[in-house]
């Protein structure tokens, strides 16, 4: 049973990374063959997604070691679907970076450091290890340190400070989780840990293992007592970064706590109510943070607290149709957030200032293009039949059939907060009368570009928009897919037999 | 040799908290250090300490008999602290050069980021 090409999409971000390496002074070769690769890269994670979505789930164990000794690597349905959105967002970024970010700052190897980037969130989706997830955890932190620091300006390294300090402490928090479980199973391999975490009577260690486990990965993810880096670091990097940082870091997060809990710590009531009051108090802070601040960036980054906590809600109620509806929710936020903080790289080549309160007149100046980017911006808020619509219907169906009314309030009123938000966001950015804004210094603005950089900029846009209007006007297919995906979280002995690969006898 | 990591363990972790907990931007940085190398006896305490025992079979048997010295915390360490190294010295040089920048060493006054612009 050697599927070893399910790796390949990761060989293929670390060759595309090494390539570009040698491209250094050339940006111009850098920008083309940065895209080619993504287009390629993305073809790759679809042949995966395509075998696993027909055959079922595909298992490599490296250097042919058996299960619990060697280091798996695991392409199930969720995983697949994961590395397929990050090549998305990858090759969107990829564009819109050609023609959003100075010359000066492609110089120190942004392409290569994205492709690396890419290349931890694929390796993170498609490890069945949990010391091995903790080692492509790093590697996207270390990519992500280079990527938010990269230009040097003043505030970006003040946020960098922020960033790096607090992920380091998430890492030394999910290493002392994993030197608990070490201990207390002698095992790493996530499928042998599900058999054998199930197997210890004493339940406190467990809880407190699975607690250290959540603090890390919540402080990944931004969850309400630990989010507070994110806002201070998310709106200072350029928005090329902040699209693939806001599209996909936080959510590696959310699919780490997805994994582990339905995996290893499985059914465990105090886990609930703790996620649960985590989820509702995320949403309730990330809500009220968007509505007091006044730049777009700001707005976005509490924004991603805020949708944060509706999947930690799903986590949090552990239903399949919860569940369901935290992954459905993950498919649509990663396509939706990448593309708003694209949108609010436009805005700002636009206008040159980002401070809702100074722009104005974008639907007057633009039309298209204002119609182009309301559909990120009502997909969120999730007016049907756009796609944030039918996550929250699940999430609120799991909360009617678990009796978690106080949630679902907290969901509701989350969404009306996003609603309030975005409503003003479209009314003070488009329909008010725009002023004509000082020329700042630096920079090069929209109109000054050429036609072949304005579409570098577009594109992207459009492309993410049509991937947001399939999820929302095609969502049977991507209902029957997190249906998918549920059942095969809720039930995972498929997984653990596949991985082990012997028979259990029932769990 | 148990008790005495034990207590090691404890005073790392107490003192990288300690030092996180400062004003100082350098001072943090000691602490995720200490953090760090604390967790990493722990990786290795929880392994169980077994001594004298190398975990080699003998000619004549097929499999462990005896109770030997776990290889794999120790591969854990090693790849926690080379990993750790890496992001360490990325960590000093960016303080540095924030440092140069911004001209302070007091996190009190990164707060810029959090004003309004």
């Amino acid at each position: 049973m050697s599927n070893i090409w399910i790796v390949l999409p990761i060989l293929f971000q670390l060759t595309s990374a090494v390539l570009l390496l040698f491209f250094w002074n050339y940006i111009k070769i850098q920008k083309i063959l940065s895209a080619l690769l993504s287009l390629l890269g993305l073809g790759i994670s679809l042949v995966l997604f395509k075998e696993v979505y027909n055959e079922g789930l595909l298992v490599t164990q490296s250097g042919n070691w058996s299960a619990p000794f060697g280091i798996s690597f695991v392409a199930d349905t969720f995983g697949t679907t994961m590395v397929l959105l990050a090549s998305v967002a990858g090759l969107a970024v990829s564009v819109f970076a050609s023609a959003s970010m100075t010359k000066a700052r492609l110089q120190f190897g942004f392409y290569p450091m994205l492709h690396f980037l890419i290349m931890g969130l694929q390796g993170a989706f498609l490890t069945g290890d949990i010391f091995n997830l903790y080692v492509w955890f790093e590697v996207i932190i270390i990519s992500s340190f280079v990527l938010i620091t990269i230009g040097g300006k003043k505030a970006q390294l003040e946020g960098a400070i922020k960033y790096v300090a607090l992920n380091l402490l998430a890492s030394v928090f999910f290493l002392i989780g994993i030197a608990f479980l070490y201990g207390l199973t002698g095992s790493l391999n996530m499928a042998d840990l599900a058999l054998k975490v199930q197997e210890i009577d004493n339940k406190g260690l467990i809880n407190v293992t699975a607690s250290l486990f959540l603090v890390a990965f919540g402080i990944k993810s931004a969850v309400f007592p630990l989010y507070f880096w994110l806002p201070a670091s998310y709106h200072t990097p350029p928005p090329a970064v902040a699209a693939i940082f806001g599209g996909l870091l936080t959510k590696v997060g959310v699919y780490a706590m997805v994994r582990t809990f339905t995996l290893i710590f499985v059914g465990d009531e105090f886990l609930s109510v703790i996620l649960s009051v985590m989820a509702a108090l995320t949403i309730l802070s990330g809500g009220l943070g968007a509505m007091v601040h006044q730049h777009l960036g700001k707005i976005f980054g509490y924004f991603i607290i805020c949708h944060i906590g509706f999947m930690m809600a799903g986590v949090g109620m552990m239903t399949e149709l919860a569940i369901m509806g935290t992954v459905f929710y993950l498919v649509h936020d990663i396509v939706v957030k990448t593309n708003l903080f694209m949108v609010s790289g436009i805005v700002l080549k636009i206008n040159g200032t980002q401070n809702i309160k100074e722009l104005g007149g974008m639907y007057q100046n633009y039309p298209l293009l204002s119609l182009l980017m309301a559909i990120p911006l009502f997909s969120l808020v999730g007016i049907p039949p756009l796609s944030g619509f039918w996550a929250k219907l699940f999430f609120i169906q799991g909360g009617l059939e678990s009796n978690e009314y106080l949630l679902i309030a907290f969901i509701v009123l989350g969404s009306f907060l996003t609603l309030w938000v975005i409503a003003k966001v479209w009314a003070e950015v488009f329909w008010k009368k725009g002023e004509n804004l000082p020329k700042k210094a630096r920079g090069i603005y929209f109109r000054e570009l050429g036609r072949r950089q304005k579409l570098a900029l577009i594109l992207p846009v459009v492309f993410l928009s049509i991937i947001s209007l399939y999820i929302g006007l095609g969502a049977e297919n991507i209902v029957s897919l997190s249906e998918r995906i549920a059942k095969e979280l809720m039930n995972p002995e498929a997984y653990i037999e596949a991985v082990m690969s012997k028979k259990l006898n029932a769990l | 040799m148990e008790l005495l990591l034990i207590f090691i363990i404890g005073l790392l972790h107490a003192a990288g908290i300690y030092m996180l907990l400062r004003r100082s931007m350098f001072k943090m940085i000691i602490g995720l250090i200490f953090l760090g190398n604390g967790v990493n006896l722990l990786i290795f305490l929880l392994g169980r300490l077994v001594k004298g025992k190398p975990p080699v079979i003998d000619e004549a048997s097929k499999v462990f008999t005896d109770i030997y010295a776990d290889p794999v915390p120790q591969a854990l360490i090693l790849t926690a602290i080379v990993i750790g190294f890496g992001l360490q010295s990325f960590a000093i040089i960016l303080i540095k050069r924030v440092y140069k920048v911004l001209e302070t060493d007091d996190l009190d006054e990164l707060n810029s980021t959090d004003e309004e612009i």
